[in-house]
Order: C-alpha cells, then sequence, then structure tokens
C-alpha cells in the first residue's frame, strides 16, 4: 500500500504541473484511465484477502477521488485561466463609431408637410393632390375670379397659353374633390404652387397646404377653432391666432391668419403679429360651380405656405435655401 | 394707397391715436403696411427770405447771404445753385436740430462765417433726393415756425387694400370706413354746384354706352396754366404719393384722392369737334401722355373727338390733347366706366394708372357730377376761367344697379356661428349706409352706390362680422361623424418610400419644376419640353421632363462644395408632352456619385456605381414584396451611358430607367465625377403586394451549387430566365452567389456560381429528382446561352 501512497502522491505532483487542459487530460489519463496506474491498484484487489478487499477498495477508492478532485479542480484553474486570456485577446475598443451608414433625411418642406397632414388625418381629413400645369377653370373661374377679375393681378401667373397656366394656388383641388364628390368633405390638399416673382422673399415655386371642411352647419366659428388647434399643435405651444378681415374670391367670409409671436432680443421681448396663410367661408359661388347646394351645406377652407411654416418652426431665415438643395442644409433636418 | 392722416381727419374725427387707427383700420380689413413721418425730426427751422446774394470771396461755387428770420438778419454762406434774392426757403437757424440729430452751429466756410443753414427738401426728410434749395411759395410768412407753416406734424398712411374694396381708395372712402367704425359723423367740404358763365357746352357722344353709361364733361374758359398750385395742395398730393406737375393735373389727381373719381382734362382748343366716347379700330394709334405710341384693338374704349383717338378711356390721356403751358380752354371730364371694359387693358400695354386702378375695381357710378363740381370750383379758385354748364350723357340702362339683397336671420347664425340681435344687424347695416327693411325671415338691404361689391347675402354676413368684430366671433371644435380613414394595402404609402431612402442614406430634394432649357435638351434631346409664356429666366423657362433635370444641378451644387457622396432622391410630377395631351406623371428619381460609403475607419474609398443605386431601387421594390415583378432590360437612352443602362419593366412595360450619367452630358453638365440615376413611375412602385400565406414545408431542402461559364456577353437575367424554365416547379430559391472574370478563365468568358434550392412542400425529394433538374438545367443552359460546367 505504500505504492499507492506513492502513485497518490505522484499524481497529485503531475496534476499540480499540467499546464493546460490537454496535458491535465494526460495526468487523468495515466493515473485513473482504464488502464491507469491507480486504476490498476484496484485491479489487483483479487489478491487481497477476501476480508480486507472491503477495506483496501476504500482506501484505493479514497486515494481515485482524492486525485479526480484535484484534476476537477485544476481543469477549472485552468479553464478560467483560459478564458480570462481569449477574453483580454478580445478586448476591442467599443467608443469606436458603429459601422453603420449614413442616414439621409427628409427635405425640411416634406417633413413640415408630414407633420401637417399627420395633425389633421387624425380628425378625418384625407390627403388630395391635383395637377400642377392647370385649366384656367380650376384655377380661376370656379374660384369665383373671372378673367376681368382685378384678383387676378394678386397671382402672377405663369402661363403656357391662354388657357393653361401653373396652378397658383393648391385651391383648385378643392375644386377636383368637389366635382367628384358630395359632401361631407375633408381634404387636405399638400403641392407644389407657382408664382412669377422672384427676390429674396419670394420663390417662383413654393409650396401650400390648404384645407377644406364641407358638411351642414359648418361655420366660421369651426374655423376658429380648426386653426387655433392646428396652430397650437404645430408649434406645440398655446399659439394666439388672430383672424383678419381680407379678400379672396373664393371664400367670404374671408381672413387672413395671423399668430402672434414672440421674439426675445437684447432690447427685451418684442411681440407682434405674423401673417401665416388665408382662410374663409367657402364662397356660395363655389358650390354652385361645383353643384353643391349653398344652402344645405356650408364649409371652411384655409391655405398656408409650407416653407413660411418651415421656417417659423425651425428658425430658417432664407427662402431661398430650400431650393438650393446644398447637403449641410439639408443634413440639418435629419 | 398712401394718404396723409390730417387730411382724413378733415373729414372725420375720430378720438383715437395714430397706432389706435391704424389698428382699426387693419383689423377691419383695411391692411395698413406702412405708417411714416410726412417730413423728418427736426426743430429750429423757420421761413427765411433771402435778402441779399454775393460772390463767395473763396469759392466759385459757394453764395454769401442775407437771410431774414422775420425780425434780425443773418449772413449765410450756401451751395446751392438756386438760391436768389427774394426767395424763400427753410431757414435752419443756430441751434437748430435736423433729421439725424445734426446739430447746427456757427461755421467758417473757406474762411467766412456762417449763422446757419437754408435747407433742401431731403435735408429736412421730405423727400429721397432734392436738387437745391426748397422753394416755398412767395407768400410764405417769413419767421413762422416750418414745421407749423408746412402741417408736417402728420403721418402717410399706406394702406393695401384688396380688390373689393375700391370704395375706400379715397379720403372720403377711408373717412367713411373709419366713421362706421368710431360710430361718428364724416364730413367733407361742402361742394356747391358751380353756376355756369358761359353757355359753351360740350358735343358729347357715347358711342359705347355699355363701356360708358355716365360722362360728365364741362368746358372751362380762360384758365390760366400757369398759376402755382397751392402749398396744401402739393402737400396733400405729395403725401398721397402724387408730385405736382401743373394746377390743372394737380386739381384732377386732387379730386381723385380726395372722392376717388378719376377725371381727365383736355385741351379745348386741340379737339375736332366733340367728344366721342367708341371702342377703338382695331389697330388704331394713340400716342399717350408719357409718349408711348401704343397700338390698339377694338376690344379698348377710347375717348376720340371725330377725327382721332384722345385717350384710353379710364386708363391715360393722350399726348396731343393734354393740358400744355398753352391751353387756355379746358374740357373737364368725369366719367364712370364699366369695370370689366376697363380691366387688363391697362395691362395689356404694361401700364398701371391711379386711373386705370380705381376704374378696373369700381368707381362710384353716381360720382362723377359731384366730382365735377367740385373739380370745376377748385379750376376757378386757382386758375380762374369761366364755367360753362355740365353736360351730362346717361345711359341708365347700362349703369349699375344697386341689388336688393335678401338676409337672412338663419343664415347668419348657420355662416357665423353666432345669433346676432336684430338691433345689432340693422344698426351695422345702416351705418355702412344701407336702407334696411325688416322681413319676416329677417331683412332686406340696398347697398349705396359706392358699395357696388354688395351683390349677394354672403357680402351681407362678411360686412356683419367685419364691423362687429371677427375676433369677437364664437369658437368652436367642429364636431362630425367622420368615417375611419381609407388606406388600401396594396398601395404602398409615399412615407415608407422615402424612409427606405433615407434609412439607405439618400437625401431628400426640391428641385423646380421648371427648369434650364439647355439641361432639359442634353437630357431629353428628343422631347419638345412645355414652355412656359413668360419665365422668369432662361434657367426656368420649360417644365422638366424628368426629375435628373433639377436633381443634377443640386449634385453640381453640392459636388462644388467638395461633397464627397452624394445621395439624392426627389418625388414629384414630371411633365410629358404628348399626342393624348400632357402628361403629368408623378415620378421617383435618384442620384448618386461619389464614394460608396462614408468616411469611416472600417470603410473604404471606393467610387459607387451602378450596382450601387440599382441594389437601392431595389430595395425599395422589395418593401413593395413585388421585386421579381420587375425586369431590368438593357437598352439606351439620350442621357445614359450606352453600356450601363437599363430600362425598367413590370409587366412588360416600361416603367423608368436606370443607369450611369452619359460622359458627354456629364461634361456638358460640368459634373467632375460619374453620376448614376434612377428615374421609376410612383405609380408602379406604390404597388404592393398584400401577403398571402403560403404553407411552411417540414421537409428538408436540397441544394446544388453549379460554377457555369458563359460568355461575357450572355445577361444573368437570361440564365436566371433559362434556369427557372426547366428547373421544376420545386425549386425554391436561385442565388448568384460570384462573378468571376480573369486567370483560369477564357477572357471573353465569365464563371457564375450560382445556388439552386429545391424544396417539396408535402415530402421529401430524392436525390435522382435533384440531379435530374440539374441535369435538365445544364443541358438547357448549353443549349441557350452555351454555359458549361467550370472544369
Amino acid at each position: 500500500m505504500e505504492n499507492l501512497e506513492a502513485l497518490t502522491q505522484q499524481a497529485l505532483a503531475a496534476v499540480e504541473q499540467s499546464g493546460d487542459v490537454a496535458a491535465l487530460d494526460q495526468v487523468r489519463v495515466q493515473f485513473l484511465g482504464k488502464k491507469g496506474e491507480i486504476t490498476g491498484l484496484m485491479k489487483n484487489l483479487g489478491s487481497v484477502a477476501p476480508e480486507d478487499r472491503p477495506k483496501v477498495g476504500a482506501v484505493i477508492n479514497a486515494a481515485k477521488t482524492q486525485v479526480q478532485d484535484a484534476i476537477n479542480a485544476r481543469r477549472e484553474a485552468l479553464e478560467s485561466a483560459a478564458m480570462n486570456a481569449r477574453l483580454a485577446a478580445e478586448t476591442i475598443d467599443v467608443t469606436l463609431p458603429g459601422r453603420a451608414m449614413q442616414e439621409g433625411g427628409l427635405h425640411p418642406v416634406t417633413r413640415t408637410l408630414e407633420r401637417i397632414e399627420s395633425f389633421f388625418a387624425g380628425a378625418g381629413y384625407q390627403v388630395a393632390e391635383g395637377p400642377e400645369v392647370e385649366d384656367d377653370f380650376h384655377n380661376f373661374e370656379a374660384l369665383n375670379i373671372p378673367s376681368h377679375h382685378p384678383a387676378r393681378a394678386m397671382h402672377d401667373t405663369f402661363y403656357f397659353d391662354a388657357g393653361s397656366l401653373l396652378r397658383t394656388h393648391t385651391s383648385p383641388v378643392q375644386i377636383r374633390t368637389m366635382e367628384v364628390q358630395q359632401p361631407p368633405i375633408r381634404i387636405i390638399c399638400p403641392g407644389r404652387v407657382y408664382r412669377c416673382d422672384y427676390d429674396q422673399t419670394h420663390s417662383p415655386m413654393f409650396h401650400q397646404v390648404e384645407g377644406l371642411l364641407v358638411d351642414k352647419d359648418i361655420s366660421f366659428a369651426d374655423l376658429k377653432g380648426t386653426l387655433e388647434q392646428f396652430m397650437s399643435a404645430f408649434f406645440e405651444r398655446d399659439v394666439k391666432v388672430r383672424l383678419r378681415p381680407s379678400y379672396f374670391p373664393f371664400t367670404e367670409p374671408s381672413a387672413e391668419i395671423d399668430i402672434e409671436w414672440i421674439v426675445e432680443t437684447p432690447e427685451g421681448t418684442k411681440h407682434g403679429w405674423l401673417e401665416i396663410g388665408g382662410c374663409g367661408m367657402v364662397h356660395p359661388n363655389v358650390f354652385k360651380h361645383v353643384g353643391i347646394d349653398p344652402d344645405v351645406y356650408s364649409g371652411f377652407a384655409f391655405g398656408m405656405g409650407v416653407e413660411r411654416m418651415a421656417m417659423l418652426r425651425y428658425g430658417v431665415n432664407d427662402l431661398r435655401l430650400f431650393f438650393e438643395n446644398d447637403l449641410r442644409f439639408l443634413q440639418q433636418f435629419r | 394707397m398712401k394718404f396723409s392722416e390730417q387730411w382724413l381727419r378733415e373729414w372725420v374725427q375720430p378720438d383715437i391715436s395714430t397706432q389706435e387707427l391704424v389698428d382699426q383700420v387693419t383689423m377691419a380689413g383695411l391692411e395698413v403696411d406702412d405708417v411714416e413721418p410726412v417730413a423728418g425730426e427736426f426743430s429750429g427751422v423757420v421761413v427765411g427770405e433771402v435778402l441779399t446774394r454775393e460772390q463767395h470771396p473763396d469759392a466759385d461755387k459757394l453764395s454769401l447771404c442775407q437771410v431774414s428770420d422775420g425780425q434780425e438778419t443773418f449772413q449765410i454762406v450756401c451751395g446751392a445753385p438756386n438760391v436768389r434774392v427774394g426767395l424763400k426757403i427753410p431757414f435752419a437757424k443756430l441751434g437748430a436740430v435736423l433729421p439725424g440729430n445734426f446739430k447746427i452751429k456757427k461755421a467758417k466756410l473757406r474762411g467766412v462765417e456762417s449763422f446757419g443753414m437754408l435747407c433742401a427738401e431731403a435735408e429736412l426728410g421730405l423727400s429721397e433726393a432734392s436738387d437745391g434749395l426748397m422753394e416755398l411759395p412767395a407768400d410764405a410768412p417769413v419767421g413762422e415756425d416750418f414745421r407749423a407753416y408746412m402741417d408736417l406734424d402728420d403721418q402717410i398712411i399706406d394702406v393695401d387694400l384688396t380688390p373689393n374694396r375700391g370704395d375706400c381708395l379715397s379720403i372720403a372712402g377711408l373717412a367713411r370706413e373709419v366713421g362706421v367704425l368710431n360710430r361718428v359723423a364724416v364730413q367733407g367740404p361742402a361742394i356747391e354746384p358751380v353756376a355756369p358763365v358761359i353757355d359753351d357746352k360740350p358735343n358729347i357722344d357715347v358711342q359705347a354706352s355699355a363701356g360708358c353709361p355716365r360722362y360728365v364733361g364741362r368746358i372751362v374758359r380762360g384758365v390760366n396754366v400757369s398759376a402755382e398750385t397751392p402749398l396744401w395742395m402739393v402737400e396733400k398730393l405729395r403725401r398721397g404719393g402724387i408730385r405736382s406737375i401743373d394746377p390743372v393735373v394737380d386739381i384732377t389727381n386732387y379730386v381723385l384722392l380726395e372722392l376717388g373719381q378719376p377725371m381727365h382734362a383736355f385741351d379745348l382748343n386741340q379737339l375736332d369737334g366733340g367728344i366721342r366716347v367708341r371702342m377703338a379700330a382695331d389697330q388704331e394709334k394713340l400716342t399717350l401722355l408719357d409718349g408711348q405710341e401704343i397700338t390698339l384693338s377694338s376690344d379698348t374704349l377710347v375717348i376720340a373727338d371725330h377725327s382721332k383717338a384722345l385717350a384710353m378711356a379710364g386708363v391715360m390721356g393722350g399726348e396731343q390733347s393734354g393740358v400744355t403751358e398753352a391751353t387756355q380752354d379746358l374740357l373737364l371730364e368725369a366719367a364712370f366706366f364699366n369695370p370689366i371694359t376697363i380691366a387688363g387693358k391697362a395691362r395689356a400695354h404694361g401700364l398701371h394708372t391711379d386711373s386705370s386702378h380705381r376704374f378696373e375695381r369700381g368707381v362710384d357710378s353716381e360720382l362723377a357730377r359731384t366730382a365735377m363740381e367740385r373739380a370745376t370750383q377748385l379750376v376757378l379758385d386757382i386758375c380762374g376761367g369761366q364755367p360753362g354748364p355740365i353736360e351730362e350723357v346717361v345711359s341708365e340702362a347700362d349703369l349699375p344697379k344697386a341689388a336688393t339683397i335678401e338676409l337672412r336671420r338663419s343664415r347668419i347664425e348657420k355662416i357665423l356661428g353666432l345669433s346676432m340681435a336684430d338691433s345689432d344687424v340693422q344698426d351695422i347695416l345702416e351705418r355702412l349706409g344701407m336702407q334696411v327693411t325688416a322681413t319676416e325671415q329677417g331683412w332686406q338691404a340696398v347697398a349705396p352706390s359706392y358699395r357696388f361689391d354688395m351683390a349677394i347675402e354672403a357680402d351681407l354676413i362678411e360686412e356683419l362680422a367685419r364691423i362687429y368684430g371677427y375676433n369677437r366671433l364664437p369658437v368652436r371644435v367642429p364636431q362630425a361623424a367622420t368615417p375611419l380613414a381609407q388606406a388600401p394595402e396594396a398601395k404602398m404609402p409615399m412615407a415608407d418610400i422615402r424612409r427606405q431612402l433615407i434609412s439607405r442614406g439618400y437625401q431628400e430634394a426640391i428641385t423646380y419644376s421648371f427648369v434650364d432649357t439647355k439641361v432639359q435638351k442634353v437630357l431629353a434631346p428628343s422631347i419638345e419640353p412645355l414652355a412656359l409664356l413668360n419665365p422668369i429666366s432662361n434657367d426656368m423657362a420649360v417644365m422638366r421632363t424628368t426629375l435628373w433635370a433639377g436633381l443634377l444641378g443640386a449634385v453640381e451644387h453640392n459636388m462644388k462644395r467638395q461633397q464627397p457622396r452624394i445621395r439624392l432622391f426627389e418625388t414629384g410630377l414630371r411633365f410629358e408632352p404628348g399626342n393624348d395631351g400632357l402628361q403629368q406623371i408623378p415620378t421617383l428619381a435618384m442620384v448618386v456619385a461619389g464614394n460608396r460609403q462614408p468616411q469611416g475607419w472600417s470603410n473604404n474609398a471606393d467610387n459607387v456605381d451602378f450596382f450601387d443605386i440599382k441594389g437601392d431601387l431595389e430595395s425599395v421594390l422589395q418593401r413593395s414584396g413585388l421585386l421579381a415583378d420587375y425586369r431590368f432590360v438593357a437598352a439606351e437612352h439620350d442621357a445614359l451611358h450606352p453600356g450601363q443602362c437599363a430600362r425598367i419593366e413590370k409587366d412588360g412595360k416600361s416603367v423608368g430607367w436606370i443607369g450611369a450619367l452619359h460622359p458627354q452630358a456629364q461634361k456638358a453638365l460640368d459634373l467632375k465625377h460619374a453620376v448614376y440615376l434612377v428615374e421609376i413611375d410612383l405609380d408602379a412602385v406604390q404597388q404592393r403586394r398584400v401577403p398571402a400565406f403560403g404553407e411552411l414545408s417540414k421537409f428538408p431542402e436540397m441544394r446544388r451549387d453549379l460554377a457555369l461559364v458563359v460568355s461575357q456577353a450572355v445577361a444573368v437575367d437570361d440564365v436566371f430566365s433559362a434556369i427557372r424554365s426547366v428547373a421544376g416547379e420545386y425549386l425554391t430559391n436561385l442565388t448568384l452567389f460570384d462573378v468571376y472574370v480573369g486567370k483560369g478563365i477564357d477572357p471573353d468568358r465569365k464563371s457564375l456560381a450560382l445556388g439552386l434550392t429545391w424544396q417539396h412542400p408535402s415530402r421529401t425529394l430524392t436525390d435522382e429528382e435533384v440531379n435530374d433538374s440539374v441535369d435538365a438545367v445544364l443541358a438547357h443552359l448549353k443549349e441557350s446561352v452555351g454555359a458549361t460546367l467550370r472544369g
């Protein structure tokens, strides 16, 4: 049995010396494998007196367990060290930027229009669109602006020939919608419009968004309520809205939409009114042109410049930037 | 319209400040654009008189003057050329402060002392520029404070009137409005009929009574045209934006500003026979007051005599018949012209006059006689002369009729959302000058002749709202049963398309719909684009037939600013003229140039190519679930590289183009780097597949990879089609995972590595079945595209 003791010590020493999992496994095979040296002692148990066998067997088993435990412990230590080494080797600089592509972005006009459309979509308005090369009838005549009307001079129209032109407002879409649909009508009409006017504050092409609501018992009060709600939703603050009497041939009463504007300057708080767009109750002549009975239905319409809204919302100070498409400008609206 | 606030207050005296007045009329729909003082801020200026003038001893251009302030005499050095003895001028004494806080002190000019300054208009903020000293009338009281003498504590108010309020284009009209708003009386100058002292009556023949329902004429003989227009009139005109010309023209302009009636004065002795109001003969010539000769058309109303046209009615007089220094006898005209007859006639000749501005909008049809009396009296007061009796030609049938307008009580509430008290309604309408009678349902109103814009019930309701105050009207949020929105799933929302491109790095652009003719020609030489009749400039002259025209401009703009990586898209209409008329086609266009990847530590600096933009487009089409419906067919396009260009087809129909910009076009458009383009119809892109579930197979997939060698000229699409046609219905996937050209391959050929996957929905496929399919594929490929297995 001195042999067992020596073998055990020899095995434990070998375990201790094994430098990696493979070497450790060799040690296990050498001592505890099927043909291992300690296992071999068990095979010799036959030569031991039968009455001593349980005792000797127990001693050998204890030695086996001792060596096995040492191997397990050593394996764990080796594996842990290997894992640590691997983790250390795999360490990266997590502050490096990710491998993403650069994202693009919406044009600020589209961004603004999408917001406006979404507010009105929530109130049941459908988006309606129409042609940009329009005929005289839809752009003017049906909107109660006959050819001799002085209001035509306010429009600075681009013409192709006597009867066709670039629409000067999105209002023809109202007409096109009402021509094919009876009330109730709730539409919002976004789009490009054109005026023959070009300077620092005028672009020959710009965007308008127009709303139209026609139903029974729609009044000027509803128009005021709608605009107040919209302006506050758009600017995300309580915006005072002022309707100022004005004139559009296709609405009556007509009004300019002013909002209160407050600017902090070094000289103190300045406040004033800013003109945002126009609105009014649909003119009975417009209803007559599209075959809607003005004694049964009433409605309101409003329209505003999208670039103007975007400029106010995002602080853009030059209208011309919208159509230069300079990436340094566009990327600010991602 | 510009007007003097003081002049208005001569007519109507509400107890409100200038600012309150401005706010009030603005909120009544007469929008005030600007308020400016009639003169700069100054003090210490009096009316002075030049007593003596001699040459400055040491300066050619300076005068040495003795100037009186009524009590003392001062030595003044003056540089103005018009300084002369006896002249009365604004005299800034020592201690005076001129606009810009310019203090007048004793000064030495070329060695001579000067005790004050003689002023020009500009120096007092009375005009922008002036040459020489301001010359005051001979009767100007020497020593009187200049501000008080000139009544300079006044404002010029500029009101931007909407086209329906022609009635407010005068002091009288504005005063009426202010009177209504403040409930105060309006009182203009008394206008009495002028008793004729001679019998001469003009011979007036109105042949075009529809265009001229009323013509009032009067002869005044023996007028002194060289008389001086009084200062008060010159100043009122100046404050109304009208320059003084001669007393007769000044008077007609004054009446125009005061009452709103455009008038004209003819030199009676230049007239042949009498006045004929008629339509012009076609091609008839007329030389206008401004010297311009115009050719008239037969829809233009003219004032003529028995031999020639004298004036474009309601627009401008003629040169020959106008008042000159030699004029002695006048024929004064005050007429009512039909707005529809006058409308557009001035603009057709590039003109816009105070007269045409008013006649186009409408003038009170009852005003002409009153205006004639007023003008006659002013002529007599200023120029003297002997008036004849008024001759008036009226066609009652052609005069506008004041409508009797029904106003229903229920309608007011329906439109304004307010139940207005009956007494308020009646009060407002009466204040506006209407004759009102109560009826069962509401009221009947007849508007005064100056409110020619009142025709229907809605006009009255607007007036009620306006006078009551828009901001006092109630506020309500519309209540209505609204059906749920329709959103067809088979149509991809624009927002999805935009988001997809944005996530692929595209920035949305918006470019003008009208483009440069030259750029348009480079990109689509075979299409004649729709051209504007009145473009702003050549670079915005024709309607784009392709969105590339604008997008490439944006690319150029950014390339010139050293942007290394450009990816843009735009959506909008393109305008294609055709036999069936103009097509306005919703279009998506994309453009890429520069680096494939943004600069970064793990990215390379490769440039984009055709397959970058194609992949981006395919990602959009994939989103619709219909990518498989599209084919890219090698084709030719005027703007694209012939070897890198494809027509995009969907269901056999051309829906767009993709390719590299043709190097020649690139050069013509001054683009430094290669550019790749896509343009595709949005109607196609927006079509979306509504998903339909297919059973998932529980049986294993079988895959075979093939390395094929084909001629370089063979299109991969043809290889795919060939495979699909014979691979059997259980082929579930076909991928191309490598394309190789180079060593080990015939230089005219390319190697394609393809992965074919089969799967049966309800059983396991056998090796034999799959091998048979592969054999069939190979046999067919060999036959159809000459493909061989790579050895």
